[in-house]
């Protein structure tokens, strides 16, 4: 039994421009253990998605299931069981840290709201964790504007962990940090999951990010998972043509000044294109592709990919 | 003949702070000139310097920006609004945050024409659609009308980019023109900026924090950290043998998508600590981080050598070049 499993979810808004359809039929599954890498650009859905799992979001349609229980229509009383279990790692932790309580009292929160021990084993969790995600003791007397963006992220990742989750859905964590600290908070990441056997669905537009961190990818655009395979495939064969030029645009050292692979801009998510909603920034779309929305299917063990020509062989 | 522009020595005083101190660089006609660093590197100010815009405060304490033959720090402001838009065009992170919500783009453009080119009405307007085109805004007799939340992010910085280059000038300074954009619209945008400074041949000072930008669109590469230059190369010179521990670390820090390195091999080299701990008054900026560090890091900052043609490093503990296996643990 997988930890997470979603059907054909989906998360439309009434906007002013019509229906927009934020998430537009996706299945997703996340074994135990396992980092799944949700990957595109912005406005493709994937971060309503994450919200849409944790039910921050409610769901228009479709199934959540989680370790076997159906969370798609459970009221927020009973959820908070499940949110014990699933926890969430923003890309701004400063904007979800309340600028006027000290870190111990934020740390302490969740355990409060858990009836978790009493109050000095509440303080003993909070300093453990503390020095687990590597900030020094005397943090939990001080306020979040004292902390720098990767310490503040650290207390992020501190709060997320101290109802000893097994999911985590992570957020872009570390797209606000500069490149100096994004590898701490990374490998912080990594040992985390390997203290507690955390599994995370991480939320990245950053591909050279998701190359070292994900177990599995998935890609996603306008809505829907284009395509969909380990880490070690997806980067050797890509087979959809959004994940090529999306690998290509990638500013790469050992080429100088070459022409964007990719024209255009992605379509507003209100008006989703007929047939396959990539076409038109296609370089290989044809009429069929105008009018028919292409499947996703297998075109290898594990690998699934939606689109028409996805068996053609790699230029 | 002298570079088109030449910083030297340029130093920026808030009342208790030096963001940017001792800083020289040149760019030349048809050069991109790339200043990498950090949140806290002053490669934002400096760029505010460029263009006399610095924020309330801060001042230019000493140096000399020599630009086309001029010292823009002795110039006046009517001297300054005269060049600003017409010499020296400049574009931002956040183009929203540039454009007027409430005016057309086709008139924001055009007022850039009617102060320097003194073009008003219909020939304006023309202009103004031309110059929507040369940036490859698409229907751009259409989009002249439009308002700046009607587009999107990347035609924004397009809009910018046609504002910028309305009157052909001979430096572009671009402030981390594509940090907001995503890497499909990043590409597009970079594409244009660099066939605008083949055409127009202008002097590109491009200020990013992506060593990945750097190393594809760059001439020659400025590295900063806390204000000051730690060292300078070419783009391949930089990225196959990095010479200053900072730089060294943040290559090594960085995942690559081209590196078939996995979390389950090891874990990511890291720079520890972060810019804040750059501390002390005296001394090398990075010494709190660094894994070289000695004692007479400490006393004052090392100067910059020239360890090779065309680089220069301000680390007296660097490994020479010669002595560097080739393009060691960095190849890409």
């Amino acid at each position: 039994m997988p930890l997470l499993s979603v059907s054909d979810l989906k998360t439309h808004y009434k906007s002013r421009d019509g229906l927009l359809r934020a998430v537009d039929g996706v299945d997703l599954v996340v074994e135990r253990g396992e980092t799944v890498a949700l990957v595109g650009e912005s406005g493709c859905g994937k971060s309503t998605l994450g919200k849409t799992v944790l039910r921050l979001v409610d769901p228009t349609d479709g199934r959540i299931v989680f370790k076997g229980e159906d969370i798609t229509m459970l009221d927020q009383r009973r959820l908070r069981t499940v949110r014990k279990s699933v926890q969430m790692i923003f890309q701004d932790p400063f904007a979800s840290l309340n600028p006027r309580h000290a870190i111990g009292e934020i740390l302490e929160a969740p355990l409060v709201v858990h009836k978790a021990g009493d109050r000095a084993e509440r303080r003993r969790r909070v300093a453990d964790i503390v020095a687990k995600v590597g900030l020094p003791a005397d943090s939990v007397s001080r306020y979040p504007h004292e902390f720098s963006g990767g310490q503040r992220q650290r207390i992020g990742i501190a709060r997320a962990l101290l109802l000893n989750p097994e999911l985590i859905v992570c957020d872009e964590p570390v797209s606000a940090l500069d490149l100096s600290i994004q590898a701490q908070i990374l490998n912080l990441l990594v040992a985390m999951k390997k203290e507690f056997g955390l599994s995370y669905l991480f939320i990245s537009h950053d591909l050279s990010v998701v190359r070292y961190f994900a177990d599995r990818v998935m890609v996603m655009y306008l809505g829907r998972i284009v395509e969909s395979a380990d880490n070690a495939t997806l980067w050797s064969d890509p087979r959809h043509p959004y994940t090529r030029a999306m690998m290509a645009a990638v500013p790469d050292p050992s080429r100088r000044r070459h022409a964007a692979p990719l024209g255009g801009d992605l379509p507003s998510p209100s008006h989703i294109p007929p047939g396959c909603r990539f076409h038109t920034r296609c370089p290989l779309a044809t009429n069929l592709c105008r009018t028919q929305e292409p499947e996703f299917r297998p075109v290898a063990p594990g690998h699934h990919v939606a689109c028409h020509f996805a068996d053609e062989p790699t230029e | 003949m002298a570079p088109l522009l030449q910083v030297e020595n340029l130093t920026i005083r808030f009342p208790r702070a030096e963001p940017v101190r001792n800083l020289s660089f040149e760019a030349g006609e048809g050069e991109t000139l790339a200043i990498v660093g950090e949140s806290g590197s002053g490669k934002s100010l400096t760029a505010l310097a460029l263009m006399r815009l610095l924020p309330r405060g801060a001042q230019i304490a000493s140096g000399r920006i020599a630009f086309d033959g001029r010292d823009l720090i002795k110039l006046d402001a009517r001297g300054m609004r005269h060049l600003r838009g017409r010499d020296i065009g400049m574009i931002f992170q956040e183009p929203m945050n540039s454009l007027n919500p409430v005016m057309t783009i086709g008139r924001q453009i055009g007022e850039v024409l009617r102060v320097h080119e003194r073009l008003t009405g219909r020939a304006a307007r023309a202009r103004a659609i031309e110059l929507l085109e040369l940036v490859r805004i698409p229907a751009a007799e259409k989009r002249v009308d439009d308002y700046p939340h009607q587009l999107s992010g990347g035609m924004r910085q397009r809009v910018m980019i046609a504002m910028a280059v309305a009157c052909k000038p001979k430096l572009l300074i671009a402030d981390e023109p594509t940090t907001a954009l995503d890497v499909t619209i990043q590409a597009q945008v970079l594409d244009l900026l660099d066939t605008l400074r083949c055409e127009l041949r202008m002097a590109v000072v491009l200020i990013t924090h992506d060593l990945g930008v750097v190393a594809q669109w760059a001439d020659k590469v400025v590295v900063m950290y806390a204000g000051r230059k730690v060292e300078e190369a070419l783009p391949g010179d930089l990225f196959d043998n990095p010479l200053h521990p900072y730089t060294r670390g943040l290559l090594a820090a960085s995942p690559r998508l081209k590196n078939d390195f996995h979390y389950r091999d090891g874990a990511l080299s890291e720079i520890p600590g972060s810019i804040v701990s750059a501390g002390g008054e005296t001394g090398c900026p990075f010494r709190p981080r660094c894994a070289e560090a000695r004692a007479s890091c400490g006393h004052h900052m090392p100067p910059l050598t020239v360890p090779a043609p065309e680089r220069l490093v301000a680390c007296p503990f660097t490994v020479p070049v010669e002595a560097m296996p080739h393009a060691a643990a960095f190849s890409l």
